[in-house]
Parts: C-alpha cells; structure tokens; sequence
C-alpha cells in the first residue's frame, strides 16, 4: 500500500503486485478496536498469570505489565470473548460496552 | 537442431519439461495425462531431472502444493485432467490472482458423468474464467513447442501469470509422432532462469494472500485483469522469438485456405488436422470452404480473430463441449460475442462434436460445412446442434 494512504481511497492502479503485503508485520496498523462491542475486564484477585489470555488473543491486543499481569490494550482488543472463555480462572468478564 | 524421432506425445512433453529445468512437480496420476508426470518421476528418480516430486494425495493438493512452490521462486508444473482439474477449481482462481506462474499440462477429457476418460473439451471449459493464460496444441510438435512458450511467457516479470497448455486426451497424449527435440542450448537460451521480483523468503518476509475488504477488492480484480490483457504481446512475442531460435512459427489464431472463403469452420485443438483434411476436398470439390483455428483461447485474441474470420459469410464453430442451457458451446458464444460489434460480421452457426471421445471425421466436417451453406439461405432453428447424435 502507498505510504499514509487509506486503502478506501486506493485506485486500481496503486494496487501492490498480486495484492502482496510487502511490509513484514504491518497487521499493527490494523486497529481492530473499533469493532468491539464487549470489552475484557480483568480482576487481578483471581488471575494466576498463566499466560493463557495473551496466547489466545487473535489480535496482539495484551501485553504483560511489570508485575506478569497481562494487561488489555483496547486498540486492538476487537471484543471477541476468547480470552474471557480460555481463561481457567474466570477472570475475565466480557462487560457490554456503553454507546 | 535436435534429432526428429518417433515419441509418444506425453514422453516428449515430460522431456520438454524436463529440459525446462523445473524444480518443483507436484502432481496425481489421471488417465489420460498420466504419462506425463509418470515419466517426469521417472526422470526424477533416475537423476536425469533434478527436481522435487511431490506425490500428493489429491489433485486439489497437487495445485495448492505448485502454488506454495513458485511462490518461493522455484519453476513448477503439474499436469492433470477431467476430475482432476474440476478437483483443483478452487485452487486454480487463485494463482492468477497471486501472479504465481505455474505451468500446467491439461490432457482434455470428457467431464463424469456417464463417466468417460475419452476426449473433449468439457473439462477445460468449466474453467474458462479461470484467469490462466490458455493454448490449445494441435499436433505432438506443437504441443512441446507449448511448453517452452508457456514457461517463457508465465514467468516473464511483465506477465508473471499461470499458464494451461491444452493437449487432447488420447488423440495427442497417446499419439506417437515425429517430434524434434531441440538441443538444451537452445532451450536455455530461451528460457531464462526463474527470477520473480517477489517470492516467499525468511529474509525478507511477505505476505501473499490477504483479505480484499470492499473497498479494494474491485481495484484488485481491475489490476489482474489489465496485466492479463497486457500479457497478450508477450505472448506473441515469445512466439516471434522462438521462431527466431526454433524456427517454427505460432500465431495466436491459424488459418487454413481461407482466401476468398465464403465458409468457415473454426476449432481449436487437434481435430483441426481432420478439419484441413475436410476443407482440401471440399475446395477440390469447388466449394469455398476454409478453416480457422485458435491457439491462444485466454487472453482470447479478439483483433486476430476478427481478421482471420473477415469476409466470411459463414463461420460454423466446432465445439467440443456442451454448455447445456446456454445460447451454444462456449467458442460459438464467444465467437458470436467478438463478432457482435463488427459491420458485416459472418454469420455464425454451431456444432457441437466429438463428445466423450465419439470420433468427428472428415465427413462430418463436410456434414457441417454442407449444413453451414444450407443455413446461409435458411436460419437455423437453435442456436446450436449436436452432430453425429443417433436418433
Ligand atoms: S488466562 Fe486468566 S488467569 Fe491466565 S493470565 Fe489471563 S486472566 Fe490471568
Ligand atoms: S476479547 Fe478477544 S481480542 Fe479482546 S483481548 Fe480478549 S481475546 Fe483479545
């Protein structure tokens, strides 16, 4: 994709070859928050800091903070419950989010 | 030159492939283009072809598995037919769409059911909208001949598309004809290694294949389908180079005694020969009778076409598949469609022949040329018929 512009706006012409993603790991530019309706809520007095959230998550939405908690980054979190579902200690409850 | 020696069509189209220099085969054994690749593993496991056979276990695998190989940079063939081409639809829209240039053999066979392992084009035409650059062959010569061409064109940087050279089944897989061979010098200067601007790499990592969200998928499609016409001139120009290395001379569509031709018939594929037989003793028998063969069917040659068919007054298209509910077999539809917009187009009629390996012969070509002038003064009823049907 051309540089800084939007791919709505892209005529036939810039298209890449083959439609190929020619920049390694650009899946970051792809903010999947906006499409959550349901948000993670953590509570820290039942997580074990397994891990299993962050594994599990489709999107690089958690990240570990200094005490091994893995914290949501709502960027990216596009609300789709695995990690609420995966988790083996009920941690996470999917909270509706406010319109 | 390489020495002219009696070969079985499929032989000499696995040493022609051979001569290539592929790396990859991925490919599953169908009648009747199983001497192909069951030669190519024999070239394989005697050390002559240095290259990966991949033995898969379907032909839906056998394309996905060619894909994965060329998108690496690595020159791959398969070849297949009938069910095994209809197995690996999915797979094929998606290697033009990939610019992934593999090169396929397809040695043409009636589509099940009643099954048939016979003769005709039923299965290639299913995958008419493929997006694959189309030959179809006429002779043992021409079908290796293909072969070359479609590696040189497929993987040529300004075209980097997927390449189907057509062979009868049986009436040229099984044949056994004078082929010459051309010294490996040759082929090598033809065919320059396999260089794609992109490939899979570690090193420099890619992505192929991703989601087309609305707002792209239409440029996306709009991008092949203008590179896919492009790839027209190259197509011809690598037909104009081999002749200067080869010296034997392709042209997107042949013609045959069509000066001053009132009627045309027009074929593609090995009956054409049958065809010339057919219209040399009708012009013996006065009749002005010639013949038009298309080579290249995708990109379909639309100004060679109307040129080779100008000054017709009746153009009879063969064809060798039935599209059953349509206005005629798919050449005839196109035929009539490249024509529509034409002042004094021919008229066109259509037969449709030689299903399942049912024989057309001389005769019935004379039958269709005979019909063809008959409709000239009255307009046939369908748009369409079926020749040599019992009653
Ligand atoms: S899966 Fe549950 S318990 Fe494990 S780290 Fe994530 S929130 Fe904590
Ligand atoms: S809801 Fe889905 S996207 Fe959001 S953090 Fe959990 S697993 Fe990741």
């Amino acid at each position: 994709m051309p540089k800084g512009k939007d791919t709505a706006l892209m005529s036939w012409k810039e298209v890449p070859f083959g439609c190929y993603i020619l920049e390694p790991g650009n899946s970051v530019k792809f903010k999947t928050g906006d499409w959550r309706s349901f948000r993670p809520v953590l509570d820290k007095e039942k997580c074990i800091k397994c891990g299993q959230c962050y594994i599990m998550c489709p999107e690089p939405a958690y990240e570990a903070d200094e005490e091994g908690y893995y914290i949501v980054d709502l960027t990216y979190c596009k609300g789709c419950g695995i990690c609420a579902n995966i988790c083996p200690k009920g941690a996470i409850t999917m909270v509706v989010e406010e319109v | 030159m390489g020495k002219r020696i009696a070969k079985e069509v499929s032989i000499a189209i696995a040493e022609a492939v051979k001569q290539c220099k592929v790396d990859v085969i991925a490919a599953y054994p169908i009648t009747p283009q199983t001497h192909i690749v069951e030669h190519l593993s024999e070239l394989v496991a005697s050390g002559e072809l240095d290259a990966e056979y991949v033995t898969v276990e379907s032909e839906h695998s056998a394309m996905s598995a060619c894909l994965g190989s060329v998108a690496t940079g690595a020159r791959t063939f398969t070849s297949t037919s009938a069910q095994g081409l209809a197995l690996m639809h999915e797979i094929l829209f998606i290697a033009p769409a990939l610019r992934l240039p593999v090169v396929m053999v397809v040695a043409n066979r009636a589509l099940s059911a009643p099954i048939s392992i016979w003769n005709d084009h039923s299965d290639i035409m299913a995958e008419r909208d493929i997006g694959w650059i189309q030959t179809f062959a006429e002779n043992g010569q021409e079908a290796v001949d293909l072969v070359y061409h479609a590696f040189r064109v497929a993987e040529d940087r300004r075209v980097m598309f997927p390449f189907i050279v057509n062979i009868d089944g049986f009436n040229l897989s099984h044949m056994i004809e004078p082929i010459e061979l051309p010294d490996q010098e040759l082929v090598d200067q033809y065919l320059p290694p396999f260089k794609p601007k992109y490939k899979l790499d570690p090193r420099k990592p890619i992505s192929m294949g991703p989601v087309g969200i609305p707002e792209i998928y239409i440029e996306a499609k709009k991008a092949q389908d203008e590179a896919f016409k492009n790839a027209y001139k190259v197509v011809v120009k690598a037909w104009d180079e081999f002749e200067r290395i080869f010296g034997r001379r392709y042209n997107p569509v042949e013609t045959y005694r069509m000066e001053d031709a009132e009627v045309a018939l027009l074929i593609m594929g090995s009956l054409a020969e049958t065809a010339m037989t057919a219209v040399d003793k009708m012009r013996e028998a006065g009749k002005k009778v010639g013949l038009v063969r298309i080579r290249l069917w995708r990109p379909f040659p639309l100004k060679d076409f109307v040129k080779a068919v100008k000054g017709v007054k009746m153009l009879a298209v063969i064809d060798r598949a039935l599209s059953i509910g349509a206005t005629g077999g798919p050449v005839a539809v196109e035929a009539r469609s490249a024509l529509y917009q034409v002042p004094g187009r021919p008229r066109v009629v259509n037969f449709i022949a030689g299903l399942g390996g049912r024989d057309v012969t001389v005769e019935d070509f004379e039958e269709m040329a005979d019909k063809a002038y008959f409709y000239m003064k009255k307009k046939p009823k369908e748009p369409y018929e079926m020749i040599g049907v019992k009653e």
